[in-house]
Formats: C-alpha cells, sequence, structure tokens
C-alpha cells in the first residue's frame, strides 16, 4: 500500500466505492425480481438468470433491428428496448407460470430442479439460436464514455445509467407493492391464501401475474447489463448463487433488506476484491455471508410472518 | 441370523434386487464391455455413491442438498493429494527448481510443500481423510444449520452456494490445489500402477463391492429405528420433535453419512480416472448427482444406481452424437421426472409390477370379461392383500 500517495488512494477510494455502487446496482437490479418470485411468492426460480439474458437479447435484436431499419431510431431505441424486454421477459414469465410453476407450488424443492431445468433448455435455445459467442447491442452515443471530475478520477457514464434505473425501478416496485390494489392483493394472497379466495381475489391470477411481473423485472435487469458487459447464453447462470443470496440474506420476505444485503455484499465484493485477488475476494465475501446466515438464518430483515 | 438376514438384505424382494444388481454389475457388463467401456461404468458408478447419499438425504429425510460435489470433490482431492505426491518423489521431478514437490506447486514458485499436504505422505491417513474431512465440513454445516432449524429451500441454496465457494477457492489458488486444471498425471498407489489394464478391472470390482457393502449398510440402517423416524421427519417434522426425538441430530448425522458416501465415491472416482478437478466440485455437477437420484427414484436405494448409469450413459450417447440436444434432453429430465415421476425409475417399475400381480390375481380368480373395472378393483382390494 505504501506505493500510493494519499492523492492517489484518495481517487482509488472513490472509483472502488463507485465500483462498488455499480455492483450495488446490478445485485440489486438481478435481486429485485427474485424478491417478488422467491420472495414473496416461495418459487424458487433457479431460471432467473435466464429470463435476465432473454431481456438482453431483446435489446440486442432491438439494436440490430433499429440500426438496420430505422438508423434515426439510434439514438433513442434504448428507451423502447428496456420497454420491449420488460414485456417479452413477462409474457415468457406468464407463459412459464402457465406451463410448469402452477403445478409445483406445493412442491418448493421440486420448483428448484424443475426450474434448474428449464434454465438448461432456454440456455442451450440461446446458443441456437443467437450462438455461443458474447454479443453486445450497438449503445447509443450519450451511453459512452465517462465523467472526469478531478485527474485521476473516471466515472463511467453507463454506470450511472445503470444505477438511475435501479433507483426508479426500486421506486416503482415499492409503489406498486405498498400502494397499489394490485399490490394488495399480491401480498393478501402471499400471507393468507385460503382467505383471499373467500373475500374474492383471483389468486391464481395473481399468482401468475406475479410471477409474470419478477420475470419482467429479470428481464429490465437484463437489458440494463447490455450497458456494462456482453451477453452470452450462460450469462444469466453465472449470476444466479449471488442473486439468491442476495434475497436469503437480506430476509426473504422483506424489500428493504434485499436493498440494504445487496449493498453490503457489492461494497464487500469491491473492496475486497481490491485487496484480494478477483476470485478470492468474492470467496471471502460468499463466506462471510454463509456465516452471517448460520448465525441469523433468516437473514438481516427477519419478516415478522409466522410461517 | 434370520433377523439380520432380513435388515440387511431386505427379505425375498430385497434379495431378488441385490441378485439383479450383482450379476449386472459383476457379470453382464465385465463380459460384454471393453475396458474403456467398463472403466467408464466404473466412472459412473462413483456418483452413484453420492445418489445413494442423497436417497438417505433427500428422499428419506427430505433435506435437498445441492452441494454434493463438495463432499465427492473433498473425498477426490484427499485421494489425489497422496497419488500426486507420490507421484512426484524427488527422482522424477529432479528437473523442478524444487524437486519433491508436485509439478503444479514448482510451476508456481512455490519453495516447500504446505503444511496441509503433509499428513497425506501416507496412505493410511489418507484413506481416513477421505472419510473424515468430508464428515467434518458435514457435521459443522450441519449443525448450524440443522440446529437453527434451517431446512428445505434455504439449506438447497445454501448447500449451493458452498458448490460455488469451493469451487472457486480451489480455481483461485492454483499453486496449493493446482487450480483449474486440478490434480492430474496421477500414476501409482503404494508402487502399483492405476493406469494398467489390470488395475482398472480390479478397481472397478473394488468399485461395485464397496457399492453393494453400502447398500446393504444403508439398508441395515434403515430397518431400524432411522428408518421410520426419517421419513417421519420429512412428512411432519415437529410432531416428531414433539414426541421427544432430537430431530435436529438425526438430520446432521444424516447429512454426515451423505458427505462420507460421497467422500468414497470422489476417491474411487480419483482411482479410476486418474484426476481431480474443481470441475467436478461446483454447481453443476452438484445438481445433477441431485438428478441422478431423482431418476432413478428418490427414495430408492437401488433405483439411484440404475438413475446413475442411465443418465450417465444417456448423457454419453447422446454427447457422442447429438452434441446439440444434450442440454434440451437433460433439461427436458429434470422437468418430466419432477412433474409426471417424481417417484422416478423405482415408482414406475414398483406400479408396474403391482398392476402386473393385480392382472395376475385377476386371472387366477377369474374375474369373467366385461366386468367394469371399478368391481374388478373393488374385487382385488377386498381381498387381504399378500405383501
Amino acid at each position: 500500500m505504501s506505493s500510493y500517495s494519499t492523492s492517489e488512494l484518495y481517487s482509488i477510494f472513490i472509483m472502488q466505492s463507485f465500483a462498488g455502487f455499480s455492483l450495488f446496482s446490478v445485485l440489486l437490479l438481478m435481486a429485485l425480481g427474485l424478491a417478488i418470485i422467491f420472495g414473496q411468492m416461495g418459487v424458487v426460480n433457479l431460471a432467473h438468470g435466464e429470463f435476465m439474458a432473454l431481456g438482453a437479447y431483446t435489446v440486442y435484436l432491438c439494436s440490430n433491428v433499429a440500426h438496420n431499419q430505422f438508423p434515426s431510431l439510434a439514438g433513442s431505441y434504448f428507451v423502447f428496448a428496456i420497454v420491449i424486454a420488460f414485456f417479452v421477459a413477462g409474457l415468457a414469465g406468464m407463459f412459464v407460470e402457465w406451463a410448469l410453476i402452477r403445478f409445483l407450488y406445493k412442491r418448493p424443492l421440486d420448483t428448484l430442479l424443475a426450474t434448474w431445468g428449464l434454465s438448461l433448455i432456454m440456455q442451450q435455445g440461446f446458443r441456437l439460436t443467437f450462438g455461443a459467442r458474447e454479443v453486445t447491442p450497438t449503445l447509443p452515443e450519450w451511453l459512452m464514455g465517462s465523467f472526469k471530475p478531478s485527474e485521476s478520477i473516471d466515472i463511467p457514464i453507463n454506470g450511472v445509467f445503470v444505477m438511475g434505473l435501479t433507483l426508479l425501478l426500486t421506486f416503482a416496485v415499492w409503489v406498486f407493492m405498498f400502494r397499489s390494489k394490485t399490490g394488495l392483493q399480491m401480498r393478501a394472497t402471499v400471507q393468507n391464501r385460503a382467505m383471499s379466495g373467500a373475500v374474492g381475489i383471483n389468486t391464481k391470477l395473481v399468482d401468475r401475474f406475479t410471477f409474470a411481473l419478477g420475470c419482467g423485472i429479470a428481464g429490465v435487469a437484463g437489458a440494463a447489463f447490455t450497458t456494462i458487459g456482453s451477453t452470452g447464453p450462460d450469462s444469466g447462470s453465472r449470476y444466479i448463487v449471488d442473486t439468491f443470496l442476495v434475497v436469503v440474506f437480506g430476509g426473504t420476505s422483506s424489500l428493504l433488506g434485499t436493498i440494504a444485503s445487496a449493498f453490503g455484499i457489492a461494497q464487500g465484493q469491491s473492496i475486497s476484491g481490491f485487496f484480494l485477488e478477483g476470485t478470492m475476494g468474492k470467496v471471502a465475501v460468499l463466506l462471510a455471508i454463509i456465516v452471517i446466515l448460520m448465525i441469523r438464518p433468516k437473514g438481516l430483515f427477519a419478516g415478522k410472518v409466522r410461517s | 441370523m434370520n433377523t439380520l438376514y432380513n435388515r440387511f438384505i431386505g427379505g425375498k424382494s430385497g434379495l431378488t434386487k441385490l441378485l439383479v444388481l450383482a450379476v449386472i454389475l459383476l457379470v453382464v457388463l465385465p463380459l460384454t464391455m471393453s475396458v474403456f467401456r467398463l472403466n467408464l461404468v466404473g466412472k459412473y458408478l462413483t456418483f452413484g455413491f453420492v445418489a445413494l447419499g442423497l436417497v438417505m438425504l433427500w428422499g428419506k429425510a427430505g433435506v435437498l442438498s445441492l452441494g454434493q460435489g463438495v463432499f465427492f470433490g473433498l473425498g477426490g482431492y484427499c485421494m489425489a493429494m497422496f497419488l500426486k505426491l507420490e507421484a512426484s518423489d524427488p527422482i522424477s521431478t529432479k528437473i523442478q527448481s524444487t524437486p519433491g514437490i508436485p509439478d503444479f506447486m514448482d510451476w508456481n514458485q512455490l519453495k516447500a510443500l504446505p503444511a496441509f499436504w503433509v499428513p497425506f505422505k501416507h496412505l493410511p491417513i489418507s484413506l481416513i481423510a477421505v472419510l473424515v474431512v468430508p464428515s467434518i465440513l458435514a457435521f459443522v454445516i450441519g449443525t448450524a444449520m440443522f440446529k437453527r432449524r434451517v431446512g428445505g429451500v434455504y439449506f438447497a441454496i445454501i448447500t449451493q452456494a458452498l458448490a460455488l465457494i469451493l469451487s472457486l477457492g480451489i480455481d483461485g489458488n492454483q499453486g496449493w490445489t493446482g487450480g483449474r486444471n486440478g490434480i492430474t498425471d496421477l500414476r501409482t498407489m503404494w508402487g502399483w500402477d492405476i493406469r494398467s489394464q489390470s488395475a482398472q478391472y480390479i478397481l472397478y470390482f473394488v468399485t461395485c463391492l464397496l457399492l453393494i457393502v453400502s447398500i446393504l449398510g444403508l439398508q441395515w440402517l434403515l430397518s431400524g429405528k432411522l428408518g421410520k423416524l426419517l421419513p417421519a421427519m420429512r412428512e411432519r417434522e415437529d410432531r416428531v420433535r414433539f414426541s421427544g426425538y432430537d430431530v435436529s441430530m438425526f438430520k446432521v448425522f444424516t447429512f454426515c453419512l451423505a458427505a462420507a458416501l460421497s467422500g468414497i465415491g470422489g476417491a474411487l472416482f480419483v482411482l479410476q480416472v486418474g484426476f481431480i478437478s474443481p470441475s467436478l466440485v461446483g454447481i453443476i455437477p452438484s445438481i445433477e448427482m441431485v438428478i441422478f437420484a431423482a431418476v432413478g427414484g428418490r427414495a430408492s436405494l437401488y433405483g439411484a444406481i440404475y438413475g446413475t448409469l442411465i443418465v450417465n450413459a444417456g448423457k454419453s450417447l447422446f454427447s457422442e452424437s447429438f452434441p446439440q440436444l444434450w442440454l434440451f434432453f437433460m433439461g427436458g429430465l429434470f422437468i418430466a421426472v419432477v412433474v409426471f415421476f417424481p417417484d422416478g425409475l423405482a415408482g414406475v417399475v414398483d406400479s408396474a409390477g403391482k398392476k402386473l400381480t393385480r392382472w395376475f390375481n385377476e386371472k387366477k380368480s377369474g374375474v369373467p370379461p366385461g366386468v367394469s373395472l371399478d368391481d374388478a378393483m373393488l374385487a382385488s382390494t377386498a381381498k387381504p392383500e399378500k405383501s
């Protein structure tokens, strides 16, 4: 450490913590959808990463279409692409719920195996459709480049964009879950299915809608990831364990917990990633999470609802 | 004597199953297959140990671990470390800058053997470690989790994270573990060349015999108190707890047992295949091992072996002839087994067997044709069934 001067250390600190914030938005984006599907519905969706990849590939397709057919849209297509990614992933989720998940609500461990099978099928589908090589959409100009507040600090714009999108989406999810009628029905169904049915909520429809919503959010997350990395057939599966750990670590039934745990894990990972070698930093953070989960099995923010 | 026979073999039907498996493994396959294919079957059978552990843990006790590859890998690494040290004697490694240490350590500029490698210079210690190291890890994790009543999905996710941690950890410490390439180039065990054809035959039979002994041992365990308590815990854990049983310790015991079995499997894998690497430890192999047990029938010991053999044979067949379709097949298998055949192959065979006996009984008792199915069912259920 002694080889760095104080101002260099300061710049490194700023940039590392920005990298941490960037990772925080990534983890939170991934975990938001899962916090709904796993945290609220209790469905272990191991294909969640593939829904993200679906969103990312949608953006890739949109980028191709925009650049080949409508060159005038080259600067603005990305905004539409995010919306399209939401609906594509959401509709796919709706279909999966109807075809597979609804038979397995009573058997959570079996859902886990079935969705793992689904993820294998989706991965191979991506591989056959888009090829085994990673793809990147052509990003609009305004997403490129970086801010330079000082000589040695360098903050990429795409990172800021992802952060902004994360904030927006988190706020939207919060409003939807806690301030809208559909959100109320969703939470009621989760807490007491029989009673919700008795007061006239169509619980099966709510289930399908909730699952689709979670998948749609995963699609948006995938769309956002195209700005910071390329997309391959197995991109989704690389994140799935982290995503589940974020949700479990935060306490499954708490949105605030998910946010807090995404923040903690991201900062831990980016700081330890600087001091230790890349993978070992991740190993250290994962180990810390496991140890904390052994002491506090319900996660940081345990729900007060009795099971 | 009679009770012991019943407890180990499982009576008449158990004897049939045992004989069928023994004849297939010990007579039919060795006579019909080349030594290369037989070695492949031997490799699959080492996964069978993991599947047996999963039958106990998941099928019987209802606890799904997605980290069994960790224990398989630990057992394998314990064995591989011994074999590697024997292969790296000072004479054959004299071109290294530090002779007498494994080659990958030399490539990573290590000057001396790390302390945790030293015990693995001795075969007996290594063989004990194959059993003990996985069991200790399982005991620590199991006690921490089950005592706090963590189970179900959470346990599955945490064990999956464990598989990720270990595979990343091995990958990241190249000098200590051989990194991504794993520990390769293993040759002899106490001077016995494990790569020769005769050794491959012997190791195949050792694997089969150990597998059969494991099945009998597990049957003996299941015919006692454990066989009643584990399914009871799976169905209504709270009631078992209220009856005064320490549920968590039974789970810890089963988890350790499954871990030790996986460790044996890993060690036999290393002996037969000649290498171990983090690719056998991570998330994907761990969850594939679950599907072996699921295809065979999650609660059937014999089913687990057949499931392992069939899925692996299918994998070889598909990846040789239709590599692109293999993942579709595997994914479809996961879904189909879960949705349509939750009891796996064993369930299908059992229900087919029951239908056959019913059909046979009908023939004997002479239910005339034209009687509706419902009547026939009533007739067959009215009779006291011979079990």
